[in-house]
């Protein structure tokens, strides 16, 4: 039964559109309510925000483009400058009014250029009379550019005094985006997020035609479980569900099991989905090398991550240097003199200690360390005599380049240079084996 | 004040004077439906269809420099070296020129310029100010009567002018205010919502209109609508309502009933925020009660991911059933969607010294607004529940 009425649009459109947008019926009969006949004036400024793929780009541009409203779409992120971006709208609108792909490059610095040629734009046949929507994608950008290009754009419909409206579609709520001294106050309109039962709808939708549909359905919920804690995102779910699903029909396959089994299933694919969670949802490898480590067996080995540890490989010294410097940073002084001598004071605890043991040094970040200090840590920590050769402070210098030491402090500091650590102590453990 | 505004325009017109003023309101007051009307106004009356009135009218969002304002205002003026629609020569010609024109003219041969600048306050932050000071210079000397009308809605506009320019103005202010009470609100109400005489169907029309009237009686639209006189008085935010209201109208619901404005009403008055933590995962509703918590202990100093993190780990290991206990990288996927989202902002740029990890944030919502969006939250494991309305003894 459809649900999207409307008696200015033909039935057939309206069910079409309705198939293509699954779960947001509510909010496209919203939008169709304040959209009104194509010649009636609709309100000068909406303002669309929801979540990360929550559907506000797909809705907008199905809606308008099975109605067959005349729009002109642009993604501010791509259009970054005020004057890119009004060049680009002005394109639109001719390739809009005229029909065909031809247009001639358009010149326009200001908004005030802008206002003027939208004018002669807007006036040719096709569009005459009828609503011109013009929608700004990843609207958040437009607070980065000039400071009255947003309040221009809200009051369009106003400054031009033509049947304009302005479609503004972002994540970030409108109290941020408001302007100091205020300005036209858009429709807000908030595009909800799917639940649970939604999104299982929308992902069993596209199943592959060799499998029941049920079956997939039952491989969604399990990802679901797996993956919903943690992340809502359709588009990333979707990336997922269609990784994972040659693995989920293995066993099918090789004849083990039949479709029903659920319990075989789940074994087969459960400690693949926590792998996955790992490496593929947290795109430290590509989707290709996931593919191709599936059909090579997978056997439980590391997987070679973009920050992957292991294969760093650090000449000797330079392991030790890297963990005096660890040592170094996350250590206060007091205590070195305890740790690195072989005959140790006891350390009084004053007042002071006590009241800063609760911010741990780990919580707050590495702390800079003077040079004698690391070699003073090295002599102590390496087994061996080592002498302070060239070789030494080069290596601490391609720690430097490489970016897990850092410099702080100029260059020509006088009591010797500073650094600082940039790993964690995963990565030293590791280096450390 | 309407009067007040077209006996100055009226005196500009017929008898030739040249004036200043300024139409100072809060925003959606009206000022700019004031000036239209009055003009109108003007058009009508008879003594002023015989001298032509010319209108630059300069609305300050699109003048970003006096440069522009000034071929704009020779645009529509369509002085002589308007060559089809370019305006050539440098700043100082153009503006040389115009004065000329404006100069040669005297009171009775020339016709009467009206200079419309909304959003004045902008034009206020332009270099040096010289349009203004430009303008206003004219309306003094004794030459082409010309009138300089500025519309702003900040009250401190006076202060903003320069010495030489504050004193070439009249300092004529017309201020307007929403002073209307709330019996005449809902009288605004009524009539917003009425249908105009001339509508075609008119059976319908008063069937409508006599909704309307019930309505404005009823106890439950009067509530909805004091909630709102005492938010705001403005105008603007009552039509965003009632659009609300109205858009929820069809075919087969003809008339307007309360509980769509009731409904109108909440929508309209949603926290956004709380809106967005509804579609957050469950980890990243873990992470901002831990910055809550930290928020609570610390007393609102800012935190970083480590620390976060940490409080994270507590909860795992104490009182969570129903949580994995998730890696450190999976954590940190959830905590920059936080900051991709901004409800998390941090304190300075990040830049390529300092890690990602020990970088200064702090939290944008308060902490009431996470409980209440947590009662909101579906499917929301208890314990978690539980850990965010506890206070922390055992730290």
């Amino acid at each position: 039964m459809p649900s999207l009425e409307h008696p200015a649009y033909p039935a057939a459109d309206l069910l079409r559109l309705e198939s293509l947008v699954p779960c947001r019926e509510s909010q496209v009969s919203m939008l169709l309510s304040l959209f009104g006949e194509r010649q009636q004036f609709s309100f000068p400024s909406i303002f669309i925000y929801g979540h990360t793929s929550s559907g506000k780009t797909y809705v907008m541009k199905t809606l308008l483009t099975t109605l067959q409203l005349p729009h002109v779409f642009v993604n501010c992120v791509e259009y970054f400058t005020s004057r890119l971006l009004l060049e680009e709208i002005l394109i639109q609108l001719q390739s809009c009014s005229s029909g065909t792909e031809q247009t001639s490059p358009v010149h326009c610095d200001t908004l005030n250029d802008f206002v003027r040629l939208f004018k002669q734009a807007v006036a040719s046949q096709e569009l005459e009379g009828q609503t011109l929507y013009i929608v700004l994608d990843r609207a958040e950008q437009l607070r980065e550019m000039e400071a009255n290009i947003l309040p221009a754009f809200l009051r369009l419909q106003e400054l031009t005094d033509r049947n304009v409206t302005v479609i503004l579609l972002s994540e970030i709520v409108w109290e941020l985006f408001r302007p100091n001294i205020g300005c036209f106050e858009p429709f807000t309109m908030y595009f909800p997020d799917y639940s649970i039962g939604h999104l299982q709808k929308i992902l069993s939708q596209n199943h592959p035609p060799e499998y029941s549909a049920d079956f997939y359905a039952a491989y969604i919920n399990i990802l679901l479980g797996v993956f919903y804690m943690v992340c809502r995102d359709l588009k990333e779910l979707r990336h997922l569900a269609a990784l994972n699903f040659a693995k989920y029909c293995e066993p099918v396959v090789r004849g083990e099991a039949n479709e029903r089994d659920t319990r075989k299933l789940w074994k087969n694919i459960e400690p693949h989905l926590k792998k996955a969670m790992q490496t593929v949802y947290l795109r430290e490898i590509s989707s290709s090398q996931w593919e191709r480590l599936q059909h090579d067996g997978g056997e439980p080995g590391q997987l070679k991550g973009l920050s992957a540890h292991t294969h760093v490989e650090l000449p000797y010294y330079s392991k030790f240097l890297l963990i005096a410097a660890y040592l170094a940073s996350y250590n206060p002084v007091r205590t070195d003199k305890r740790f690195f001598l072989k005959h140790h004071g006891k350390i009084r605890k004053t007042n002071f200690m006590k009241k800063h043991e609760k911010t741990s040094n780990h919580l707050l970040g590495p702390k800079p360390f003077p040079l004698d200090r690391l070699l003073a840590i090295l002599y102590s920590i390496v087994d061996n005599r080592v002498a302070p050769t060239a070789n030494i402070f080069s290596q601490i210098t391609s720690l430097v380049t490489l970016q897990l030491l850092s410099m702080v402090g100029q260059n020509d500091q006088l009591d010797g240079p500073r650094y600082k650590c940039t790993v964690s102590l995963d990565f030293i453990r590791a280096i450390a084996r | 004040q309407h009067r007040h505004l077209l006996e100055l325009l009226k005196r500009t017109t017929v008898h030739g004077e040249s004036n200043s003023a300024l139409i100072i309101g809060p925003r959606g007051s009206g000022k700019t439906a004031l000036l239209n009307h009055v003009l109108k106004d003007l058009r009508e009356m008879k003594q002023v269809r015989e001298n032509l009135l010319e209108k630059p009218f300069l609305p300050g969002l699109l003048q970003t420099n006096d440069k522009v304002a000034l071929k704009e205002i020779t645009r529509q003026l369509q002085l002589e070296n308007v060559v089809g629609d370019k305006v050539f020569g440098s700043f100082a010609e153009n503006l040389a020129f115009l004065l000329e024109a404006l100069r040669k003219g005297d009171r009775s041969s020339s016709c009467p310029i009206l200079f419309v600048l909304d959003e004045f306050d902008l034009f206020v932050h332009h270099k040096n100010q010289t349009l203004l000071y430009n303008l206003f210079d004219i309306s003094q000397s004794a030459q082409t009567p010309v009138t300089v009308i500025g519309l702003t809605c900040r009250q401190d506009i006076l202060e903003l002018l320069e010495k030489r320019v504050k004193s070439r103005f009249s300092h004529r202010q017309i201020y307007l205010m929403n002073s209307f009470d709330f019996k005449q609100y809902i009288k605004i109400f009524k009539k917003q919502l009425s249908l105009p005489a001339e509508f075609p169907d008119e059976s319908f029309a008063q069937k409508w209109n006599n909704n309307v009237q019930h309505l404005s009686e009823d106890k439950t639209v009067q509530d909805v609508l004091q909630n709102l006189f005492h938010h705001t008085k403005d105008l603007r935010s009552l039509h965003l309502l009632l659009m609300l209201a109205v858009s929820a109208v069809t075919v087969h619901h003809p008339l307007l009933t309360a509980a769509d404005l009731q409904e109108a009403s909440r929508q309209h008055s949603t926290d956004s925020k709380a809106n967005i933590v509804h579609g957050l995962s469950v980890l990243e509703i873990c992470l901002i009660i831990a910055m809550k918590h930290l928020n609570e202990v610390y007393d609102g100093e800012p935190f970083n991911f480590q620390m976060v993190y940490n409080e994270f780990q507590k909860f795992i290991q104490r009182k969570a059933h129903s949580m994995y206990n998730f890696e450190k990288p999976v954590v940190m996927k959830a905590f920059e969607h936080l900051l991709q989202l901004e409800l998390v902002k941090p304190l300075e740029r990040p830049s390529a010294r300092a890690q990602r990890e020990y970088l200064l944030m702090k939290l944008l919502l308060d902490s009431s607004q996470i409980m209440d969006a947590l009662q909101l939250y579906p499917n929301c494991p208890t314990d978690v529940k539980q850990w965010a309305a506890s206070s922390l003894s055992w730290l």
